[in-house]
């Protein structure tokens, strides 16, 4: 099969509008769908980032006190509280805290190598919690060692405390002290008095997914206080494995038994990790799967405005095809023609669409702070785009295939 | 004569109905894709109070300095206690309030009922004379309750139905937190979309209606906590709420009415010169770095309208604009097919501005009719933006009339402007030409 590339763009010349129409159009799907692809990637990557939680196990319930009570009295119900919670049968553990990964927003403090440092080193998400809650959540520890239950501290509502002794993250432990020295290491928590790293967990996400939490991934610590705090304390729940739907029925009459001058919303008080996740989540999801939307909807109609006009062409050609095919061209050559005259405009249109797909994500990186898009994607944009264009092509090219070389004779 | 152009473009669609179905489909997505996209947008980027909006005014104040963790020089988008409130004593806008997010618990008065776990604010009298807020029974309070810190409180609708059922409950009692506060007023279904009043509480969005507002400085007496967002840039010296109120943390919303330019002048230099004075008196290690926007450029600097919703709308215009080059390629395939019937037109004497009312008939014909599947498809769209976007904005999309008129506008604009071109090659055929190659 000789293709004869100069022919063609002979014949082109002659289409200039349509051929035109095709490649912009391939260049525009090309460029858009690049950066949705991109931006999808983006979004399941954050979808499936790892929380360190025993997320098939784990509940959290929202418990805010009916009436206004000190301090130590809120210290005693938080106490009997986990004591009841802890001797459900369906129950591992559990442990209150001041918040949790996934939450969607929550607690962070400055971190600083010295107390007078004006620029803070970095950010690290910060939970507070008795000696329960690494098992609670389920985290795994890779270096040093627990909370002592006597170093856990009360919190009052808005208590300033900073205790000595620290759980951080892997993430955090790199961050402050790249060459793995961290145990045993302190920093300031924006505060006046240094705390000690005694453990480093892996991995602990930060409670919240924005573009903050993003650029401090990963980054958190844990301080050893229970958060006896008025306006309401996270109760963090570990069921044994199989149980947590009983342990979830189980739990809230629990609490309800110690005391009834409790709230526990009956809409959204009570959450599993399947739960958590997918309201934390909600937003990309939903980014996710509107961007897939458009680009399938953005290929389908490319490929078909490319049918179209091929299917025009042919029709218009026919007498041409004619006397190509009474001349000796075989169905192979015509074949051949259509598919390689439509893979000369796709190359044209990918080529001015990497240009465009390159302005446009440079454009989104400097108003919308995103990523820069990678040359994997464009790649595959482009590959995308000649099968579409390839296939889109054939059903016409075949049909062109077809034409008798009797047509030749005829007047129209 | 318009009529006849309609009968022929309808029987030239008929004629290739493969090629008309696809055009009206390309429109009808394109043009669906871009009116969902705009509704969300609309929503999130409107004027929650248009008729007052360029009068309201959030002053900011840099309390931290160089030490804030940013770059950018942006004082703090809330305030501290002794900021705030020396800013209410102080008086110098027609209005002002300080405002801080409360979570308080309610009882029922009847036996039996479990307590509620409400939200609201905190306010000054100013507040809802300020924003305008409407009210169903009562008003607001007074600037004397203010003074006097008396127990008042103003509440949503929704939880006086839920307290006292469907009756003017002014007067009544309601038990916060374990103290009794006389209900002056009851809101009438106020939840302004973006939260306007308190950005930096809710991001601008927010499913929760208000349920209740008390007095700023009797909810301070009492120690009712601040259940929003605090940001501090040290931790506090003191703990507790005290503490936080002695503190430099920023937890609480400010927002002023100021008349005129001059007004607007008057009060920034207000600032500079409060600044100024605790720059002097040591508190300030810096110059004054005070902000004063009004509310459409304060919600416009704190991003209100989220990335996504912009970028979702740019994307759908670009599949918009793929579509409408999608049919202009299709017209023109299908206008030129007709070159021989063009053609005898002339030669028969029809002039150039005939083609063009035939041809532009027949593209609006394909913009209207994907313009009512644009319609069907952005109902459809509307309905289920839900699925894809976090509850607080989706809630937010509405199908109106208006939305109803730019789509079929729209559709049938830019399919007018997709067919100029091909209307324009189809005008230029070469009758002798046609006539002499058939």
């Amino acid at each position: 099969m000789s293709l004869q590339i100069k022919p063609i763009l002979v014949a082109l010349r002659r289409h200039k509008a349509g051929t035109l129409l095709i490649a912009v159009q391939i260049a525009l799907t090309l460029a858009i769908v690049c950066n949705a692809l991109f931006i999808i990637h983006q979004r399941l990557a954050t979808l499936s980032e790892r929380s360190g939680v025993d997320e098939a196990n784990v509940f959290v319930i929202a418990n805010q006190w009916a009436v206004d009570w000190t301090t130590q009295q809120i210290d005693a119900q938080v106490r009997a509280d986990m004591l009841a919670l802890r001797q459900l049968p369906g129950v591992r553990n559990a442990a209150p805290s001041t918040g949790y990964p996934l939450q969607g927003g929550g607690w962070d403090n400055f971190i600083t190598m010295t107390p007078d440092q004006i620029k803070p080193t970095t950010d690290s998400a910060v939970y507070m919690g008795d000696e329960h809650l690494l098992d609670t959540l389920g985290l795994r520890l890779v270096a040093g060692r627990n909370f002592h239950s006597d170093e856990v501290l009360v919190m009052g509502t808005q208590q300033a405390l900073v205790p000595p002794q620290v759980i951080v993250s892997k993430a955090l432990a790199h961050r402050l002290f790249p060459d793995g020295s961290a145990l045993g290491k302190s920093f300031y928590a924006m505060a006046a008095s240094p705390s000690t790293i005694i453990g480093i967990v892996d991995p602990l996400h930060r409670q919240g997914a924005s573009p903050w939490d993003k650029l401090h991934a990963g980054q958190s610590l844990i301080w050893p206080a229970r958060p006896d705090d008025a306006r309401g304390v996270f109760y963090i729940v570990r069921a044994k494995p199989g149980q947590l739907a009983a342990a979830m029925r189980e739990a809230p009459k629990a609490l309800y038994a110690q005391s009834r001058l409790r709230i526990i919303d009956p809409k959204d008080g009570i959450q599993d990790y399947a739960q958590i996740r997918h309201r934390v989540f909600d937003s990309d999801r939903g980014m996710a799967i509107l961007m897939g939307i458009i680009s399938a909807v953005l290929l389908a109609i490319t490929a078909a405005g490319i049918v179209g006009l091929t299917s025009f062409w042919v029709g218009q050609r026919r007498k041409q095809i004619g006397i190509r095919r009474a001349l000796g061209a075989t169905r192979g050559d015509i074949l051949g023609y259509f598919l390689t005259e439509n893979l000369l405009i796709g190359i044209g249109g990918v080529l001015a669409g990497v240009v465009l797909a390159f302005g446009i994500n440079l454009w989104m990186v400097s108003q919308f702070e995103t990523a820069r898009l990678s040359l994997a994607y464009v790649a595959s944009g482009v590959v995308l785009l000649l099968l579409l264009g390839q296939g889109a092509v054939l059903a016409p090219a075949v049909r062109a295939s077809h034409v008798s070389p009797v047509e030749a004779t005829r007047s129209v | 004569m318009f009529a006849y152009y309609l009968e022929l473009a309808l029987r030239s669609l008929k004629r290739s109905p493969g090629l008309t179905v696809l055009m009206v489909l390309a429109i009808g997505f394109g043009v669906a894709a871009s009116m969902t996209t705009y509704s969300v947008f609309r929503a999130v980027s409107g004027d929650p109070i248009p008729w007052k909006s360029a009068q309201l005014f959030v002053p900011q104040i840099d309390n931290w300095g160089p030490k804030n963790g940013t770059d950018d020089g942006e004082p703090p988008n809330a305030m501290d206690y002794l900021d705030a409130t020396t800013l209410m004593r102080d008086h110098r806008a027609k209005r002002q309030s300080a405002m801080y997010q409360i979570s308080p618990s309610v009882v029922p008065a009847q036996a039996g009922k479990h307590p509620l776990n409400v939200t609201g604010h905190a306010v000054y009298s100013e507040f809802f004379p300020m924003l305008d807020v409407p009210f169903l029974y009562g008003n607001g309070w007074s600037a004397q309750d203010d003074a006097q810190r008396a127990a008042v409180a103003v509440i949503s609708s929704k939880l006086n139905e839920k307290l006292f059922g469907n009756v003017d409950s002014v007067g009544r009692t309601v038990n916060i937190e374990g103290r009794d506060y006389r209900v002056v007023g009851v809101l009438d279904h106020w939840n302004p979309q973006p939260r306007f009043y308190d950005v930096t509480n809710t991001g601008g969005f927010s499913e929760n209606v208000e349920d209740v507002f008390l007095p700023f400085e009797r909810a301070i007496s009492v120690g009712l906590p601040n259940n929003g967002n605090t940001n501090c840039n040290a931790t506090p010296k003191e703990s507790g709420f005290v503490g936080l109120q002695h503190s430099e943390c920023v937890w609480i919303a400010y927002m002023a009415e100021l008349d005129d330019a001059a007004a607007v002048t008057a009060y920034r230099q207000y600032l500079d010169a409060y600044a100024k004075n605790q720059q002097k008196a040591g508190r300030f290690g810096w110059a004054p770095n005070n902000r004063l926007r009004n509310l459409p450029d304060y919600l416009e600097q704190q991003q209100v309208v989220p990335r996504d919703t912009k970028v979702s709308l740019l994307v759908a215009l670009g599949l918009l604009l793929v579509c409408l080059v999608n049919t202009v390629g299709l017209l023109l395939a299908k206008f030129l097919r007709r070159s021989g019937e063009i053609g005898v037109r002339r030669a028969l004497g029809a002039p150039r501005k005939a083609i063009y009312l035939q041809f532009l008939t027949e593209a609006g014909m394909v913009g209207a009719a994907g313009g009512v599947l644009g319609l069907l498809l952005t109902g459809v769209g509307v309905a289920s933006v839900g699925l894809v976007l976090p509850k607080s904005i989706s809630d937010l999309a509405r199908l109106d009339l208006s939305l109803l008129a730019i789509t079929l506008l729209v559709a049938v604009l830019a399919t007018l402007l997709a067919g100029l071109y091909p209307t324009f090659r189809a005008s230029r055929v070469q009758p002798a030409w046609q006539l002499k190659s058939n």
